[in-house]
């Protein structure tokens, strides 16, 4: 497909990397900063053009006549919607994504979507709010993928000291913990695998697993992992993802305390959120995250705009609670040193935000050529989930798994039979009309019979 | 450094070669020579030391700038060192200097020999060195990115470091679709000139080996009389072939793709064609004296001018023997050379145009010194960037050309040799003036000279900075 990204800012510069990794898109990126589009072009296989995205004649030498997609994601909201209007004008056959953190815009965009063409809008702040949000109702495991319309979830955690899963070999779980839950993921330091039965799982590796709503709780519940809901949380640090946070919490009944330097900003807060306490107050002075309870505290995210500030601050709160310390990272560069610091779970609002767009791009693309139903990157970008619809006469249908010459690096995770889910064994077989989901760190597959040898 | 991503590019590059060599060895067994077997042997020496190296597949993928630097230059070096190995092999060319320097003139399309006679080699092994100038012309590397899916955009610094130009920019957004539309253009002219050439009265072999000197700007014959036997047609062919790949590739794919309008924005391509045709012009009025007829001299003037600017060296007449206004031109020309981005040589079109545009600001400046002008090319504003590296190219250029001369001027032959040899093998040329003329060839020099003039022309086809960081401490630190 042909992509043009306009602006690359952090998302713009993550979604040039996230998208160009795959095979099948021409992407062309657009900004007004020469450096910045030099350092883009030599990093990724893209083409780079000069100038505003809002200019015709730019877009033009970018190719909008043929392009399937135009993303604007500049830090102006007014240039990303009038970059789409005119990128509609030139060719009304692509969708439109516009990057809209102004919540008084997002709120009345409807009005307007349908003129703009606008496909999807993408708001970095709300994305990142609502993934802490989920990451918050669902302590300790680090990252939770749902499929198959919310039916099966793939869950990332760490192994902790001491666990049941420390030693074990993957395929002794279902003995040993008496649990139907499949590892589709293991990462070791830097390394991802796709683990076979005979794979030992040692401590500190993080884990995926693949199961309903329902055994996923109870086996988080076997290896010693408390899952009850937070019911309270401190947040510092009072922006637009606090906001949008908070109100999501509250909604779903969890007490939110937000500590926020600025008196003015202070005052707008208990304006927008009158069910919330606001603190006045500077959250780095450790007197007053005592004193504010940060020892009871279930939850503690830190949301200030200097990362830097964040770290440390979810650093402290890990000394002093045992609860649930969400981090918010505005800048990647410095990841592998992050998660060596054993903070749990560390949100980056521009890759949650270039992460659904891809979505939204994979999606659009799989309409055209594959049968792709979802797809999530997992085990930290180095693998994909697929989910498959099986067709009729598929090469994988009819016979049992055992017998299937699938791929190394590939692993069955799920069965969705009209609505019932079956963790595949050996022995099970799939059926036409089922929809399974593939882990692979392969990259690019399109049909599921990819799967195959 | 990623010196295993190297070592990887190297092995795919010698097994490109390797699987080029069966090529020439098709011919053999077609001609039934026993060259053939040299062939197999050559292309299996190349395997043994490609394929581990490409087993040996790095984990790490990433190149940065200097890595690509690095392993274009110890690529073109490779290559250069194995595709001897046929000549030195089949006993055509017993010297190993010798043998390098031809292929080295080969690959980097200068088409200088030190055969004194062609036609004594083994149609394969001539096949061979023609089609060295094929490869070569539009780049091993550029191949290599249009075959393997490099990751990333890191393989756009082999690209950027193989192709000539002040600026080296993509024609669609992945670069190996650029490698591909690239390659595709460049084997569409070149079978297009191949049946032009067979509905002449070539025989295939005549045909395929002429138009690979002429696309890849080579210049490689397989008579010792160069093109002067051929017909005119052929010889008329040939002239609008050599302007053909002279110019801009990115002005056909504009072209293709129906964007006209800005491919005549081109400038360099304008003023290509306006280099052409004046040269041709005064070289008419200059030389009409030696031919018979308004044709014959304008056929043999259109020939030379746009062989020397093109860079690809063929010949239809010994124009060491034209007045001294004519060779001049042509002197001056081989400098020139072709377009950024066409298979040809020399300095370039654009950067001489860059070059005239910041001397005329400099006047407009020193009128005016406090006016704001930028030179523009193609109606934009070049950043500063740019322009500098276009004039540290020239003066890299010029202190290179110096070095070389004086350093072959050890074999005491007279300056017009010295002086055109160097030219004609840094611009990647082939034939100078007076013992290194048209007619002549390099075997004269001593095997010092060759080294250095082998060298000479692996620093001018890849536009000197890739071979310069070789020899730069920082680039081996880790």
């Amino acid at each position: 497909m042909n992509i043009i990204v306009v602006g690359l800012g952090k998302v713009g510069e993550k979604l040039v990397e996230r998208l160009s990794r795959e095979e099948n898109h021409n992407i062309t990126a657009i900004d007004i900063k020469r450096d910045v589009l030099q350092d883009t072009v030599n990093s990724y296989d893209v083409m780079g053009v000069f100038g505003s995205g809002a200019s015709v004649d730019v877009l033009s030498e970018a190719g909008i006549e043929d392009t399937d997609i135009f993303i604007a994601a500049t830090a102006s909201d007014e240039l990303n919607l009038f970059a789409c209007l005119l990128a509609r004008k030139l060719n009304s056959g692509c969708s439109t994504i516009a990057r809209v953190r102004n919540p008084e815009y997002s709120k009345e965009l409807h009005l307007f979507k349908e003129d703009l063409g606008l496909a999807m809008i993408i708001n970095p702040e709300h994305t990142a709010a609502n993934e802490i949000a989920r990451a918050l109702r669902f302590p300790s495991a680090v990252q939770i993928d749902t499929f198959a319309k919310g039916r099966v979830e793939i869950l990332k955690f760490k192994i902790q000291q001491g666990s049941p899963l420390a030693n074990l070999k993957v395929a002794d779980i279902k003995n040993r913990l008496s649990s139907d839950v499949l590892v589709c993921g293991v990462e070791r330091g830097d390394d991802a695998f796709i683990p076979g039965g005979d794979f030992v799982m040692e401590e500190g590796d993080f884990i995926s697993i693949v199961a309903t709503i329902k055994d996923a709780a109870a086996f988080i519940k076997k290896i010693g992992i408390k899952t009850n809901k937070v019911k309270d949380t401190i947040i510092v640090g009072g922006g637009a993802t606090a906001v949008y946070l908070a109100k999501n919490l509250i909604k779903s009944g969890i007490e939110v305390k937000i500590i926020e330097q600025n008196q003015a900003r202070c005052e707008l807060l208990c304006d927008l959120l009158p069910k919330a306490t606001i603190i006045n107050g500077d959250g780095t002075e450790n007197r007053l995250l005592l004193e504010e309870g940060i020892e009871n505290a279930e939850s503690f995210v830190s949301l200030t705009n200097i990362d830097e500030e964040n770290v440390m601050l979810s650093l402290y709160a890990k000394t002093k609670t045992d609860g649930k310390v969400v981090t918010k990272i505005n800048r990647i560069a410095y990841d592998e040193v992050i998660r060596n610091l054993g903070l749990d779970t560390i949100i980056y609002p521009k890759n949650t935000a270039a992460e659904y767009i891809v979505r939204f791009v994979r999606a659009k693309n799989n309409s055209i050529g594959s049968n792709i139903e979802t797809m999530h990157y997992v085990l930290d970008g180095k693998a994909e989930a697929l989910e498959f619809r099986i067709v009729e006469n598929s090469p994988i249908s009819n016979q049992t798994i055992e017998s299937l010459s699938l791929k190394d690096d590939i692993i069955i995770a799920c069965i969705n039979r009209a609505g019932k889910i079956i963790t595949p064994r050996g022995k099970d077989v799939i059926l036409t009309g089922d929809r399974v989901i593939v882990v692979t760190t392969h990259k690019g597959f399109k049909d599921i019979s990819d799967i195959l040898r | 450094m990623n010196y295993k991503m190297i070592s990887y590019v190297l092995g795919c590059v010698l097994n490109i070669e390797a699987a080029a060599m069966v090529l020439p060895f098709l011919c053999a067994v077609l001609y039934d020579e026993s060259a053939k077997w040299v062939f197999l042997l050559c292309a299996a020496l190349c395997m043994v030391v490609g394929v581990p190296l490409v087993l040996a597949r790095p984990k790490n993928k990433t190149m940065f700038a200097k890595e690509g630097f690095v392993a274009v230059a110890l690529s073109w070096i490779t290559m250069s060192i194995f595709g001897a190995l046929p000549f030195v092999v089949s006993g055509c060319i017993p010297s190993f200097v010798d043998a390098i320097f031809e292929t080295a003139s080969g690959f980097t399309t200068t088409g200088a020999s030190i055969l004194n006679d062609v036609e004594a080699l083994p149609k394969s092994l001539l096949f061979w060195r023609s089609f060295t100038h094929w490869i070569g012309g539009m780049g091993v590397l550029v191949f290599l990115v249009a075959l393997l899916p490099l990751s990333g955009g890191d393989n756009f610094h082999l690209i950027k470091a193989e192709s000539p130009g002040y600026s080296v920019g993509k024609l669609v957004p992945r670069v190996s679709s650029t490698a591909k539309i690239l390659y595709g253009i460049y084997i569409v002219f070149t079978c297009l000139e191949v049946l032009l050439l067979k509905i002449g009265g070539l025989d295939w072999f005549e045909s395929l080996t002429l138009s690979f000197g002429t696309a890849g700007t080579g210049g490689f014959g397989i008579v010792n009389s160069g093109i002067a036997d051929y017909s005119s047609y052929v010889q008329v062919v040939i002239t609008v072939f050599m302007t053909i790949f002279g110019i801009d590739f990115s002005f056909y794919y504009l072209i293709l793709m129906r964007r006209i309008k800005s491919a005549f924005k081109l400038e360099e391509v304008w003023v290509y064609l306006g280099i052409v045709v004046t040269s041709v012009a005064v070289i008419f009025f200059n030389t009409r004296h030696l031919f018979e007829g308004a044709f014959e001299t304008l056929k043999h003037s259109a020939f030379q001018v746009s062989s020397i600017i093109t860079t690809t060296g063929y010949s239809t007449t010994d124009f060491d023997l034209w007045p001294q206004l004519s060779k001049t031109i042509l002197v001056v020309l081989m400098f020139c050379g072709a377009c950024a981005g066409s298979t040809g040589g020399g300095i370039k079109v654009s950067r001489i145009l860059i070059l005239f545009k910041s001397i005329i600001k400099e006047i407009k400046v020193l009128a005016h010194p406090k006016s704001t002008i930028k030179v523009k090319m193609n109606g934009r504003i070049l950043e500063h960037e740019t322009v500098r590296g276009v004039n540290m190219f020239f003066m890299a250029y010029m202190f290179i050309f110096t070095g070389v001369l004086i350093a072959i001027s050890i074999d005491n032959l007279d300056f017009t040799t010295n002086f055109t040899a160097v030219v004609a093998t840094l611009s990647n040329i082939g034939p100078g003036l007076s013992q290194v003329g048209p007619v002549c060839n390099f075997s004269l020099f001593s095997d010092f000279s060759k080294v250095i003039l082998t060298v000479a022309m692996v620093i001018g086809r890849l536009e000197i900075f890739p071979i310069l960081v070789l020899f730069s401490k920082n680039t081996w630190k880790r």
